[in-house]
């Protein structure tokens, strides 16, 4: 295995996250419990212990396999929605921003300055606290709407960039407007960027959600979030270290794959990047 | 210098103004409001406790009377905390929090960059080379999985140093929150300091040095070092910001009585003025903090001051 070869870690990484994602989808239906049955003959079981409990149970005898792969699944589809959020809002703002230039583009940057010394984090929590506690959407809206500044910024100076190669002038005398000039030839041409800043931005957007969760902020049990479930198993780490290492390993491994994938995407797609 | 430095100090005071005033009305729109948990209240007693904090009044009045209070230096009172003073809350806190950043500071600074220069005086040897696989595994990382697995392996596991809690003066509860909030700190620090000496160690003055036969170890500290952290030093700035926010979340994940607590606390129970304190301590630590990192940037490169702001 040569992992330097950025093709192979990529490769790699995707199997990873297939597997996570085949995993998430249908590995809850493989055992024979819900993630909110309760089995009080079996609490606090360690991994391997039942037959049918391969992961263990928590202290309320609720099924820790069952439990860590639909919080898996949770966090899964919150990241992708929320970094599709991010990107829409990213794009159209960078795009647009690095197009039209001059005092709306300078406008436009300064509100991103502006934003950006906020910190994110307090941002999102105050919002989830506020109007999002349990409910998904809000949650995605939170999330997602503070992730788009970077891409923002790598979007408008890509634009930049291109709006001064010479195939732009030619599209232009060829009597493009500029809307299809915008859809021909300026978003193809940020595609790589935008997909390599996207698979980077998964991960955040889970470790946001986690987090939120981790705070009591996020899902509402019965219903588990792998933030929420090590939340749970930080506070029974001296009875039941397995609660805490379970949806910790899980979450490391998940966060570490998109990681991977995104740099080794970046080596590949956009070289001049590093 | 100082104008510079005066024209950035007077551009913290709008954007402090638009954060307090963008808080105020949100959390005043969001759903519910401040003793509509308390289910044993009578309808009387609510009403009672509304106009002893003035929320029966409108919004715009409300906002008039905390502005000016606040000018007074007053932050008002606690709703949920027995009517307790925010600033006494915030003062009782921020030590805490205080010291957690500063000693997690120090050990990412140091720690840093030390990885960094030991990285760069042996290339190709074990630090260089584990250096960029485990700093991208650290910052991959969100301290509130670092920090229970750090404390069961160190606290329960090999039993090192306490899991959680803090007792006043016993620096050893200090030690696990200060690494977890540290590591992607020094990850980055290590980081940037290995490309930046690498970088520094090709110009002509250094083969200079080198020529007249100073050692290497010699060339790296005397010589390569100081012009080396320029970028460490402008890194502060981000640095700053991630230790607001880190310690939010690693003073939750330890029990640890900063003033983290009292944010999610008052947003969850609808304590307006307490959330208000709360804006108001980490929006100006964060500025303040960027503010810093920024003229300490200006004072070592004078072409950032030159430039419009």
């Amino acid at each position: 295995m040569r992992l330097r070869e950025p093709r192979v870690r990529a490769r790699l990484a995707a199997l990873v996250l297939g597997a996570l994602v085949l995993l998430a989808l249908f590995g809850p239906a493989a055992s024979p419990y819900s993630y909110r049955a309760l089995d009080w003959r079996h609490l606090a079981v360690p991994p391997g212990f039942i037959a049918q409990h391969w992961l263990g149970t928590d202290a309320l005898g609720r099924d820790l396999y069952v439990r860590t792969l639909s919080g898996l699944r949770l966090s899964l589809l919150i990241g992708v929605l929320a970094t599709g959020v991010s990107v829409l809002i990213g794009v159209a703002w960078g795009a647009g921003a690095g197009w039209v230039g001059g005092r709306v583009d300078a406008g436009m940057m300064r509100v991103v300055d502006v934003l950006y010394a906020l910190p994110y984090l307090f941002i999102v929590l105050i919002l989830a606290a506020l109007f999002g506690r349990g409910n998904i959407a809000v949650l995605l809206v939170a999330i997602g709407a503070v992730g788009w500044l970077t891409l923002a910024r790598v979007v408008r100076a890509q634009t930049l960039s291109l709006k001064r190669q010479p195939f732009m002038e030619a599209a232009r005398a060829g009597g493009l407007s500029d809307l299809q000039m915008l859809r021909r030839h300026v978003l193809p041409n940020l595609a790589g960027t935008v997909v390599v800043y996207a698979t980077l931005m998964v991960p955040q957007m889970i470790v946001y959600e986690s987090f939120l969760s981790f705070l009591g902020l996020g899902v509402e049990p019965p219903r588990a979030s792998l933030g929420s479930l090590i939340n749970a198993g930080a506070r029974q780490m001296l009875s039941a270290p397995w609660l805490l290492l379970v949806p910790a390993v899980v979450l490391i491994v998940l966060l570490l794959a998109f990681n991977v994938l995104g740099d080794a995407l970046r080596d590949v797609l956009d070289p001049h990047q590093r | 210098m100082l104008g510079y430095a005066l024209r950035r100090i007077a551009g913290i005071v709008p954007v402090l103004l638009i954060l307090l005033t963008v808080s105020f009305f949100v959390i005043r729109l969001a759903p519910g409001g401040p003793f509509a948990a308390a289910r044993a209240l009578s309808a009387r007693t609510r009403a009672e406790l509304r106009q002893r904090y003035g929320l029966d009044r409108p919004l715009a009045v409300q906002y008039a009377a905390y502005l000016r209070a606040l000018a007074h230096g007053d932050l008002g009172r606690s709703y949920s905390l027995r009517d307790e003073p925010v600033a006494g809350l915030i003062g009782a806190g921020l030590p805490v929090s205080a010291e957690l950043g500063a000693a997690a500071l120090a050990l990412g600074a140091l720690s840093g960059i030390a990885l960094g220069m030991a990285a760069v005086l042996r290339r190709g040897g074990v630090i260089d080379r584990a250096l960029a696989p485990l700093a991208a595994v650290t910052l991959a990382l969100p301290s509130f999985v670092i920090g229970p697995l750090l404390a069961l392996i160190v606290g329960v596991w090999l039993r090192w140093l306490p899991v959680a809690g803090w007792q006043p003066d016993t620096p050893r509860d200090l030690v696990l929150p200060a690494i977890t909030l540290a590591l992607p700190l020094i990850a980055s620090i290590a980081r940037l300091t290995r490309a930046s000496l690498l970088e520094v160690l090709n110009a002509s003055y250094i083969r200079t040095a080198r020529a007249r036969g100073l050692g290497r170890a010699r060339v790296l500290w005397r010589h390569a070092l100081r012009p080396a952290l320029v970028p460490v030093v402008s890194y502060l700035g981000p640095a700053a910001t991630y230790l607001v926010t880190g310690s939010l979340v690693v003073e939750s994940v330890f029990e640890l009585p900063g003033t983290g607590r009292y944010l999610v606390m008052g947003a969850i129970d609808r304590d307006y003025t307490l959330v208000m304190g709360m804006v108001l301590v980490y929006g100006t630590l964060t500025l303040l903090a960027n503010l810093g990192a920024d003229l300490l940037h200006a004072w070592l490169d004078p072409r950032v001051r030159h430039e419009a702001p």
